[in-house]
């Protein structure tokens, strides 16, 4: 409850849709590689994958 | 010394066997060890033994001993503090939490039962100085009193339990109409499908709306779940982590569990019977808002 919601990475498609910085952004082919380094990021990290459009996932820490 | 020694016998024993009678061991798995019980049990003797003594220090108008009493008061709430922080300790170490409301009810009702035993074994102490075999028909039918009457209200008091389908709209999963979370993995979402079961609590009045608004009732509900259930869980896993949710408009509240059987009727039968925790029951319904409304 006390730990503050924190994105930890950033996978997507579509690089020219993602500005800024501060945590990792994984840039992938095509949505299967999506899901599949969303699938390995989430199970690493303890934190899950949320889907923000069909392009960009974020892993996200509870 | 001579003539207060048997009341004082028969008051101990009595408030001992009105402790054996309120500790269980049940679903809730605890304590179930042996070294667990005797904590309580002795804990229980003594309380037992401290009311039965301080009925011939009255009768002989020895005041002083009766402050003991109050001394004994505070070593009990000793036990409140050992329950809570056992329980918070082992608590980190649940895959689904108790919660810290679930883990003070619990501790509170530790020490409640301790004064409830100490004050049998005063009652029936006083009453078999004058009378041995009315102390203690007396004594074994204020135990039963106590073991039917200090139980609190249960959900299905409260509330209503339904199952509540459980289907995505594109990432987002829904238990009935209720939204719970994003889940991106589709693998995840495959396992949620085939394996989830949601829950819809519906409470019956505005007491049950606030009182299951609540985050620490919802993690016993989730608790009592896990524990009883099994689930299907594990680190590393956090798209499976059961989650409660609300829907704000009506107070309902969503369940979203994956437990080791899918069987709606067990999950019905366990929510039914969990107890609505004291730090969570609000009475709306018996406050003066200051409207015109009774």
């Amino acid at each position: 409850m006390n730990q503050p919601t924190k994105i930890m990475a950033i996978i997507t498609t579509k690089q020219e849709k993602i500005k800024g910085g501060g945590v990792p952004v994984f840039v992938v082919e095509h949505r299967e590689s999506l899901q599949n380094i969303s699938a390995i990021l989430e199970r690493t990290l303890d934190a899950s994958a949320h889907e923000v459009d069909v392009d960009t996932m974020i892993i996200v820490a509870h | 010394m001579g003539k207060y020694l048997l009341p004082v016998i028969i008051g101990t024993l009595l408030g001992f066997i009105a402790r054996i009678i309120l500790l269980r061991t049940d679903f809730r798995q605890y304590p179930t060890y042996p070294t667990g019980r005797i904590i309580h049990l002795s804990f229980g003797f003594i309380a037992a033994f401290i009311g039965s003594v301080a009925v011939p220090s009255v009768l002989d108008s020895d005041w002083t001993a009766v402050t003991f009493l109050g001394l004994a008061a505070t070593q009990f709430r000793e036990v409140r503090k050992m329950e809570r922080d056992t329980l918070e300790k082992v608590d980190n170490k649940e895959l689904v939490k108790r919660g810290q409301a679930f883990i003070e009810g619990m501790a509170q009702a530790f020490e409640g039962r301790n004064y409830m035993v100490m004050f049998l074994a005063l009652i029936s102490t006083l009453i078999s100085v004058y009378n041995l075999w009315l102390g203690i028909i007396l004594g074994f039918v204020l135990s039963f009193i106590i073991k039917y009457s200090i139980k609190g209200k249960l959900l299905r008091d409260m509330a209503e339990v339904s199952e509540g389908a459980i289907r995505f709209e594109g990432p987002n999963l829904y238990v009935g109409d209720i939204h719970i979370k994003n889940v991106g993995l589709e693998t995840s979402r495959k396992v949620i499908l085939e394996r989830a079961v949601g829950a819809i609590i519906t409470p019956k009045n505005e007491n049950g709306i606030v009182t299951f608004s609540n985050l620490g009732q919802r993690q016993a509900m989730l608790h009592h779940l896990a524990n009883v259930l099994g689930s299907y869980l594990d680190t590393g896993e956090p798209d499976f982590v059961p989650l409660s949710k609300r829907k704000m408009e009506d107070g309902r509240i969503a369940l979203f569990f994956l437990p080791m059987e899918k069987e709606f009727q067990q999950i019905q039968q366990v929510l039914e019977n969990v107890p609505i925790l004291d730090s969570a029951i609000r009475l709306p319904s018996e406050s003066n808002k200051g409207g015109r409304n009774k």
